[in-house]
């Protein structure tokens, strides 16, 4: 029989889990690109994966204390906002796309290659970074929490810096967006010549925008590789595409859509993964194999991307006003 | 020589003795606001603007005509810093805007619209309004952190937008979205968008294309307010009547040279002007398409209305 109180267990520990925390944070960064100024970046895993890898290789091969990794990832991205901007951001927008989809599959295969393997760890990833954010936990040992959320002191400790990484990026996002600075960037959205026009100089705008997106990615690129160990394979192109669907589904345009977005797609995942596997081991799908049962769940998630963008474009948090717009 | 003001009979009040010397196509004017030298703009083959000398005089409402391709688009982007020219030089109060990045063209006070109106559609209209003002500190990224920093001069901007706003009748849309407006509404948010960054010089590019005729004479009225204001005004426009109406000086544009200018009346009648509207086509059997035919027909009938009317 299907065990459905297990699986709405495992699923609710998907509410706070650092995943989701990263998720939503990568997808604010997405926000700040796509839904706030218009820039189509294709590549926000590459961020996270600069992030990540910046941190990783600052501490396994030059014994950076954490700060000074943070600072590494943080810096890791604004290099390559900066590289990836600098020849395209003159250029229309679909530009962007193409070289940042491009330059996120560029260095996930360059740290996977053997012979980058002593510094990156080539396929198997990096791991044993994690000593020095575990020392500076405040929290005595022991078991934390109840029902499904009952954690160890690091996994408390870690959602605690996660979301408050979280909250904290999303009031600076919140203030930015609500001041003069958000309306110029939003202007761009709707027409850069019309915002030239006016006196503003949109190629640094667009450059600001891209580097601040991109630090919210590469935080996010570290937060999602605390609870695990760094796989280049982690950052491939469907890990953008996942946090645009975070994003889809919470409200491009919106602050905290990216977080709801972000708890509904993992809840969900859990839920409908959890489900198909148990029910196709009691035996309800015929015919499937348990390979197959674990790889239904992209195709939900493929379905529900869809779904949005046919029903609800603006997504959970959007403006409903928009949607009459939409062009 | 300096200009003066002399009333109409009827209509707007048209400033006069604007030129120096005989009027002939690059006339020196008393007091001009930009001088422009030797600039062309080639895209492949096709020359689209090569003008060797105009001068736009200060404090008028200057028209820019010309047949469809004469280059009067163009040339506006040139100005405007919206497209870089092949060569040439030009001046701006007295400062060469060659090299000059749009941008910070439209900070030294010289602001343009658009032939196709870009009102920022999911901006509020108060919002699109507002981001015409110059010089707001909350538009640094790391100020825009800081509230206190920019509040009291967002109330002020707010406060001017609002009296814009009023003067152009649309108060009462400011919190609605952009796309929400009419096409001739839009025309008039980004003109009103346009006077937020207090400007020397509005270039107006087909301001009443599609602007129903209820608009029209409301658009009209604030183009003659902005001079009476002090700003000096140069528009691109195929409306004939509109031209004679308000301009005081008029520059034909016909194959990207200026082929005539003068005061409206005088232009008119000028056979330079009807050659231009004809001209670029005189080498061709007008019978072999029936299409341009019946464009150029168009083009000579409103001129000779327009000559009718006054």
């Amino acid at each position: 029989m299907v065990d459905f109180w297990q699986i709405i267990q495992n699923a609710s520990v998907e509410l706070i889990s650092p995943t989701t925390a990263a998720y939503a944070l990568a997808a604010l960064g997405l926000a700040i690109h796509f839904g706030f100024t218009g820039l189509i970046n294709f590549g926000q895993a590459g961020f996270m994966a600069v992030g990540a890898y910046g941190f990783g290789i600052s501490t396994l091969t030059f014994h950076f204390p954490v700060w000074a990794a943070v600072l590494t990832g943080i810096g890791a991205s604004i290099v390559l906002a900066l590289l990836l901007g600098v020849p395209t951001l003159r250029l229309r927008a679909d530009y962007l796309a193409i070289v940042t989809i491009a330059a996120a599959e560029i260095f996930r295969l360059v740290v996977s290659t053997p012979n980058a393997g002593p510094i990156t760890g080539s396929a198997d990833g990096l791991s044993g970074y994690k000593t020095g954010f575990a020392a500076l936990n405040p929290i005595p040992p022991g078991t934390y929490g109840f029902g499904p959320f009952t954690m160890n002191e690091y996994d408390l400790f870690l959602r605690l810096v996660a979301w408050t990484v979280v909250i904290l990026c999303c009031l600076l996002a919140w203030q930015l967006m609500r001041s003069p600075w958000g309306r110029v960037v939003k202007g761009i959205r709707e027409d850069e010549d019309a915002v030239r026009a006016l006196g503003k100089n949109v190629y640094f705008y667009k450059m600001q925008s891209l580097i601040l997106g991109g630090v919210f990615g590469s935080l996010a690129g570290i937060i999602f590789i605390l609870p695990r160990a760094i796989v280049p394979s982690n950052f491939a192109t469907t890990l953008t595409f996942f946090v645009y669907t975070v994003l889809l589904l919470g409200g491009a345009a919106t602050i905290l859509g990216p977080v709801i977005g972000s708890i509904i797609f993992w809840v969900t995942l859990s839920a409908v993964s959890g489900f198909v596997a148990r029910a196709q081991e009691a035996g309800w799908f015929p015919g499937m194999s348990s390979v197959q049962a674990g790889q239904t769940r992209f195709i939900v998630v493929g379905v529900v991307l869809m779904l949005i963008v046919i029903f609800r474009p603006q997504g959970v948090f959007g403006n409903k006003k928009e949607l009459a717009f939409v062009k | 020589m300096s200009s003066s003001a002399i009333p109409k009979k009827s209509g707007p009040v048209k400033t006069v003795d604007l030129h120096v010397g005989e009027i002939a196509p690059g006339v020196a004017k008393a007091n001009p606001i930009i001088v422009a030298d030797n600039v062309t703009r080639s895209f492949g083959g096709l020359v689209a603007v090569d003008v060797a000398h105009v001068e736009i005089p200060r404090n008028a409402i200057t028209a820019l005509i010309g047949p469809n391709g004469a280059g009067k688009t163009t040339f506006f982007n040139l100005l405007t810093g919206f497209d870089k020219p092949d060569s040439g030089t030009w001046t701006f109060s007295g400062k060469s805007l060659a090299g000059i990045p749009s941008f910070r063209v439209a900070r030294l006070g010289q602001v343009r619209t658009f032939q196709l109106t870009k009102a920022l559609g999911l901006l509020s209209v108060l919002d699109n309004m507002k981001l015409g003002a110059k010089g707001q500190k909350g538009e640094n990224m790391f100020a825009a952190l800081l509230p206190w920093i920019w509040r009291k001069q967002e109330a002020e901007v707010e406060a001017r937008a609002m009296v814009l706003l009023e003067k152009f009748t649309l108060d009462t849309k400011a919190e609605d979205y952009a796309a929400s407006l009419s096409g001739g509404q839009r025309k008039l948010l980004e003109m009103a968008r346009a006077l937020m960054s207090e400007p020397t010089l509005v270039m107006l590019d087909e301001p009443m294309a599609g602007v129903n005729p209820a608009l029209t004479q409301s658009l009209l009225d604030h183009i003659l307010d902005l001079k009476t204001q002090g700003m000096t005004v140069l528009f691109v426009e195929h409306d004939m009547q509109m031209v004679r109406h308000i301009a005081d000086w008029v520059i034909v544009m016909a194959e990207g040279r200026i082929v005539a200018e003068g005061p409206p009346d005088v232009v008119m009648v000028n056979p330079a002007v009807i050659d231009a509207y004809l001209g670029s086509h005189h080498d061709q059997d007008l019978g072999e398409d029936p299409e341009q035919e019946e464009e150029n027909v168009t083009a000579i009938r409103e001129l000779l209305d327009a000559n009718d009317e006054s």
